[in-house]
């Protein structure tokens, strides 16, 4: 290009003798060759990168839909990041009952998924972390009627051995003591935020974590005295951390709700999941990960 | 730097020809990709503010929680810019010595921190400067004070992500920089402080200046190191992205603001101060 560049430049019509001419007219014509090539491909470019913009992307968990279209009897079931190893041992165990079903999950933040859902992710059955993202997908009439499964109940989460001599709720009031509470944003938050209005006590938190799992980890580094997480989380964090039961827990039992979707290509397959849920098998596979019986 | 090319370029004895730069000197084999390449980073900008709900804006941007983000996002990245700056330069200063023993090893490990996930390198502070880590531990048992869930573990947790980067492009700029000065000035009686002062520093200025816009951004949108190692509490460590990450749960169109407010803010802040480096180098 620089020499085509230093071509243009050279071209002044008086002093050029007639060779160079012959060969400074092509330069220009081959100029505009290149500049009409370069819009070209541009346009082409942004062309695509618009398409590409424009395509309604269906925001499903990305694994679920190829599973759920190839096998005739595939369903697919989106379901809240706390129900990861209960569910996946309850998909075993319904596999094995019914050999030419595929259960493919997608586990998440409830809220995540329920936007999912009403976006029009292909999914069979949604199981969520709380009755309010329930409602989003019911609301959009994306969900048949929900049924609670099981329920949850906060716990003190401390560090093995509990060093801090965390004894209550009451420690979290202690300004000196270094606490981790979830979010007022997120469910278990939310839940906390609720034991301690209705305990009448002032929690003085060191920080407002996004998730459960981050709150864990700040316990198993031994980084807090105490956080308050469900109980469940407790379990699934593993040795690292001890659970202590509290009276006020009472005031703040979340309950998870399971519904088949309306957008389901197998409608009765998703029945039978929510039935195998409820059912004494699946509710054994769910008391294993802590769940307690919905109270109804 | 760019503007020292510009002159050159201009052909003064023509002054009949008046060549456009751009028509005729960007080929089409560097035109293409580049125009790719611009478009990739800038089309989700578009997105983000096509999308945003601005009728809400007015409520989401001044709210007290984004204001106070904002607040501490703008001072942690700044603070942590200015001790990247401090530590990172004799840093860098000490990699391109000529036959440095291990400088390639050094090298490699310098870029740990931007190949470690950031919630890895937020456990990783744990380890060491955390209640029980290993030199946050005596640290706690003399003074009762621990790094997590404060500011100040909001900047180390910047500084350790955005460290390499101003490093790496000082360490650039040193090895392009011409060392007959430094010869030079040395053989002429200059001690090495003097050299490093009067001859090395203003040779690499635009290094650091450009090393150090990319550790502030990058100090500014730390999200993973900050969010483990220091927590989340408003006004004390929740800084931007973290308030961005948890609107995003609740509510993504704030989310969307709030994250146009920071982009704003850091385009604004940046291009203020390229305009006073280019007028300075």
């Amino acid at each position: 290009m620089n020499t085509a560049a230093r071509s243009d430049v050279d071209v002044s019509p008086h002093k050029a003798t007639k060779t160079p001419l012959r060969r400074h007219r092509s330069a220009p014509v081959s100029a505009q060759a290149r500049k009409r090539m370069m819009l070209l491909a541009l346009a082409g470019i942004l062309i695509l990168l618009l398409a590409a913009c424009g395509t309604p992307t269906r925001p499903a968990a990305s694994s679920s839909s190829s599973a759920s279209s190839s096998g005739g009897r595939g369903i697919t079931v989106l379901a809240a990041a706390s129900l990861t190893e209960s569910f996946n041992q309850i998909g075993k165990d319904f596999e094995a009952k019914n050999p030419e079903t595929t259960i493919t999950f997608s586990f998440g933040s409830s809220a995540t998924l329920a936007t999912q859902i009403v976006q029009g992710a292909p999914a069979d059955v949604f199981a969520a972390a709380s009755p309010a993202t329930m409602k989003t997908v019911t609301d959009a009439g994306a969900a048949d009627t929900p049924t609670d499964f099981v329920s949850n109940t906060l716990e003190i989460a401390v560090p093995k051995g509990n060093p801090h001599k965390i004894t209550g709720l009451k420690d979290s009031a202690d300004a000196s003591r270094r606490i981790a509470l979830c979010a007022p944003q997120v469910p278990c938050g939310a839940a906390a935020v609720k034991v301690f209005t209705s305990a009448k006590i002032v929690p003085k938190p060191d920080t407002l974590e996004q998730d459960v799992k981050a709150t864990l980890q700040k316990v198993a580094h031994d980084e807090v005295d105490a956080a308050l997480v469900y109980k469940t989380d407790v379990l699934a964090a593993g040795d690292k951390v001890d659970g202590i039961e509290f009276p006020e827990a009472k005031g703040a039992i979340n309950t998870y709700p399971i519904a088949t979707l309306k957008e389901s290509k197998n409608p009765a397959v998703a029945k039978a999941f929510v039935d195998h849920v409820l059912s004494p098998e699946g509710q054994a596979a769910l008391a294993m990960a802590g769940f307690a019986k919905p109270s109804i | 730097m760019p503007a020292g090319t510009t002159p050159k370029a201009k052909r003064v004895g023509h002054p009949q020809v008046t060549v456009r730069p751009w028509q005729s000197r960007v080929p089409l084999l560097l035109a293409v990709p580049a125009t790719v390449a611009l478009l990739f980073l800038l089309l989700p900008l578009v997105g983000l503010v096509i999308r945003a709900p601005w009728a809400d804006a007015g409520a989401v941007l001044t709210s007290a929680g984004a204001l106070q983000a904002l607040r501490l996002s703008m001072i942690t990245a700044t603070v942590s810019v200015i001790i990247v700056v401090l530590i990172g330069v004799p840093l860098a200063w000490v990699l391109a010595r000529p036959g440095l023993r291990g400088a390639a090893l050094l090298r490699a490990l310098i870029t740990i921190p931007l190949v470690l996930p950031p919630v890895v390198g937020g456990v990783a502070l744990f380890t060491v400067l955390g209640r029980s880590g290993l030199l946050g531990r005596p640290l706690y048992e003399l003074t009762g004070f621990a790094f997590p869930f404060t500011p100040y573990a909001v900047i180390l947790a910047q500084v350790f992500v955005a460290l390499p980067f101003l490093v790496l492009s000082v360490e650039g700029a040193l090895r392009a920089a011409d060392r007959r000065y430094e010869e030079a000035a040395a053989t002429l009686g200059a001690r090495p402080v003097t050299v490093f002062r009067r001859i090395t520093l203003p040779l690499i200025g635009p290094g650091i200046a450009a090393g150090a816009v990319l550790a502030w951004a990058r100090a500014l949108g730390e999200f993973g190191a900050t969010i483990t190692f220091a927590g989340s509490f408003p006004g004390t460590t929740r800084t931007m992205p973290l308030e961005v990450y948890l609107a995003l749960e609740t509510d993504p169109g704030s989310a969307l603001l709030l994250s146009v407010l920071l982009l704003g803010v850091s385009v604004a802040v940046l291009a203020l101060l390229r305009e006073r480096w280019v007028t300075r180098w």
